[in-house]
């Protein structure tokens, strides 16, 4: 029989896996992938600030990741730096100064290496129900504004042309990309969320002929293989997140592989 | 003119929704736009039903003029076209009239309702997005697999509707994107340099489709190009741009105008017989216009339908 413990993470991995699909997808065709690991990176801030001043540690997470999402986008106006080198500079900003919070704040009271690397004995009940109310969230926002996200995916200034927001394109991903950070953290760890978010999208390209077909796919591979890492993980007693991480990219590697030698789709 | 999407300045309307009339122009057709008022240059009011109409339309970019004074019309049926060489200003004043940037000054005039179908000039693929014709063209409006099998015949793209964008010939993309554009039942064209990566023959294939569209569908078209022969044959009017209105006219008066000769070399005008008259303006050595008198640029587009040269 399965602990209680395991039941809850194995339910959550599951549905993370699938909350995760359409904005990886977002991610990848965006190229969003520094943009999403400098967000993520500030979810430990969060944490941190959010022990400090005892507040719900997922709601930090969100404000946190929203706040750093927002002026990302507003700082990515500029034209003086390379995007690249932006983010390369937020982002370890962000997580430098998660890890000084999380020592100067929160001391004992957090788990690093749990928040880093995802811990599934860290999945409360609470954080269940935040997987799966964020999760409605996130996907709810998704359906909503489906067609214009890939419209300015695929070409943004035909987009606004046509009548598409992209600004209301561009703050909805940033809203989706806080919300699934929040709740994928306690999982995946900070480190990690955004190969757990590029990866299955990844390995669903080459299989794909629609934006849609490939969403499909991204979320029965993000759930296959978030449910086997968990279960890798609490087999042989390994980090959760990097075991998660580990069978994607096992995913990846085949898919891609299986594309180089029968030629792409 | 059904419609159901928004014109793409956001200034939307709802088909019959709504008529609210301000009546601020001396005729009876309901215009939208900027009410911004730059120089205050005489200008003519469009004719009615005109489709879309600039005024007065200027553009600085830091100490960078990008547009004087444009001013342009399009009205239904009609193809205009723009060309101008490269830096003219011919994509910022396309930006303009679709709304996607605000001008300095100057207005935008367009009709109540008016759907515009917009052809980029720079369509890059991104092949991590999968994507086949058919789905490509529903991003602008979703629609049947008849409907789209239509739009695609109509174009001289039948058959490629199940393709991968990312594996099309430049042709093939930019009949694609045309009918991206149609697909939405367009009451005008925007095309900017709709033949980039196109030989020499499908540009003319490409140019007489385009026609041929216009007949068809009966809509306005705005044409950007930088090479007047091939357009020549479909223009109704040219409207030569260096970021102000050198000349404008019937095709043929264009091509044998001493500024158009001067922007393009003798070589690109040699085709066509070549008489010489006034100038009516110099520029300076950046291209800016010297004040002298220019007529041309300040003379409304729509009263001249055909320019009495010389």
């Amino acid at each position: 029989m399965l602990e209680p413990f395991l039941v809850r993470a194995l339910v959550a991995s599951l549905a993370l896996g699938v909350v995760a699909a359409p904005l990886g997808c977002l991610v990848v065709w965006r190229r969003m992938s520094y943009f999403g690991s400098t967000v993520a990176h500030a979810g430990l801030l969060g944490v941190a600030l959010g022990i400090a001043l005892g507040i719900d540690l997922t709601l930090g997470v969100i404000l946190v990741a929203l706040a750093i999402g927002g002026a990302l986008v507003v700082l990515s106006r500029q034209r003086v730096l390379p995007a690249d080198s932006l983010l390369g500079i937020l982002s370890h900003a962000a997580l430098a100064g998660g890890l000084v919070a999380a020592a100067k704040l929160a001391g004992q009271r957090l788990d690093l290496m749990g928040y880093l690397f995802g811990d599934i004995l860290a999945v409360t009940r609470t954080d269940l129900y935040w997987i799966i109310g964020g999760g409605a969230v996130v996907l709810g926002l998704v359906a909503g504004l489906w067609r214009t996200l890939v419209a300015v995916a695929v070409h943004e200034e035909l987009a606004a042309a046509e009548g598409f927001d992209t600004r209301k394109a561009e703050a909805a991903l940033v809203l989706i990309l806080a919300f699934t950070i929040a709740v994928a953290m306690k999982i995946v760890g900070v480190l990690l969320i955004i190969a757990f978010l590029i990866m299955p999208a990844a390995a669903a390209r080459p299989f794909s002929s629609t934006p849609e077909i490939m969403v499909g796919l991204a979320a029965v591979i993000g759930a296959i293989g978030s449910a086997v890492g968990l279960m890798l993980s609490a087999s042989i007693d390994i980090p959760t997140g990097p075991a998660i991480v580990l069978v994607l990219s096992a995913f990846c590697l085949v898919s891609l592989g299986w594309s180089v030698i029968c030629g792409e789709t | 003119m059904a419609k159901t999407r928004t014109t793409p300045a956001g200034h939307a309307h709802e088909p019959g929704a709504g008529d609210h009339h301000h009546n601020h122009s001396h005729h009876d057709h309901h215009h939208d736009g900027h009410h911004q008022h730059g120089d205050a240059v005489p200008v003519a009011p469009p004719q009615p039903g005109t489709l879309i109409s600039a005024r007065g339309l200027c553009l600085k970019r830091g100490t960078r003029s990008i547009l004087e004074a444009v001013d342009i019309d399009i009205g239904p049926g009609e193809i205009v076209t723009v060309i101008g060489p490269n830096g003219a200003g011919k994509t910022t004043l396309v930006r303009i009239l679709l709304g996607l940037e605000k001008p300095d000054a100057g207005t935008v005039q367009r009709l109540d309702g008016l759907n515009i179908g917009y052809a980029p000039q720079r369509f890059d693929r991104d092949p991590a997005i999968p994507m086949t014709v058919s789905r490509f063209l529903t991003l602008a409006r979703p629609a049947t697999p008849e409907r789209i099998a239509a739009v695609l015949g109509e174009v001289g793209a039948g058959r490629i509707a199940t393709q991968q964008l990312h594996g099309l010939s430049g042709g093939e993309l930019q009949r694609v994107i045309l009918a991206r554009a149609l697909i939405r039942d367009p009451d005008l064209l925007v095309l900017d340099e709709p033949v980039r990566g196109v030989d020499y023959v499908g540009e003319a294939e490409l140019y007489s489709l385009i026609g041929k569209i216009r007949t068809t569908r009966g809509l306005g078209v705005l044409l950007i190009s930088h090479d007047l022969h091939v357009v020549m044959a479909q223009s109704d009017r040219v409207i030569c741009l260096n970021r102000h209105v050198c000349c404008h006219g019937i095709p043929q008066t264009v091509a044998q105008h001493p500024e158009y000769v001067r922007l393009f070399g003798p070589e690109t005008a040699r085709a066509f017989a070549i008489y010489t008259h006034a100038h009516d303006h110099a520029h300076d050595l950046g291209g800016a216009p010297l004040p002298a008198n220019m007529p041309e640029s300040v003379r409304p587009l729509a009263a001249t339908k055909a320019t009495p040269d010389a």
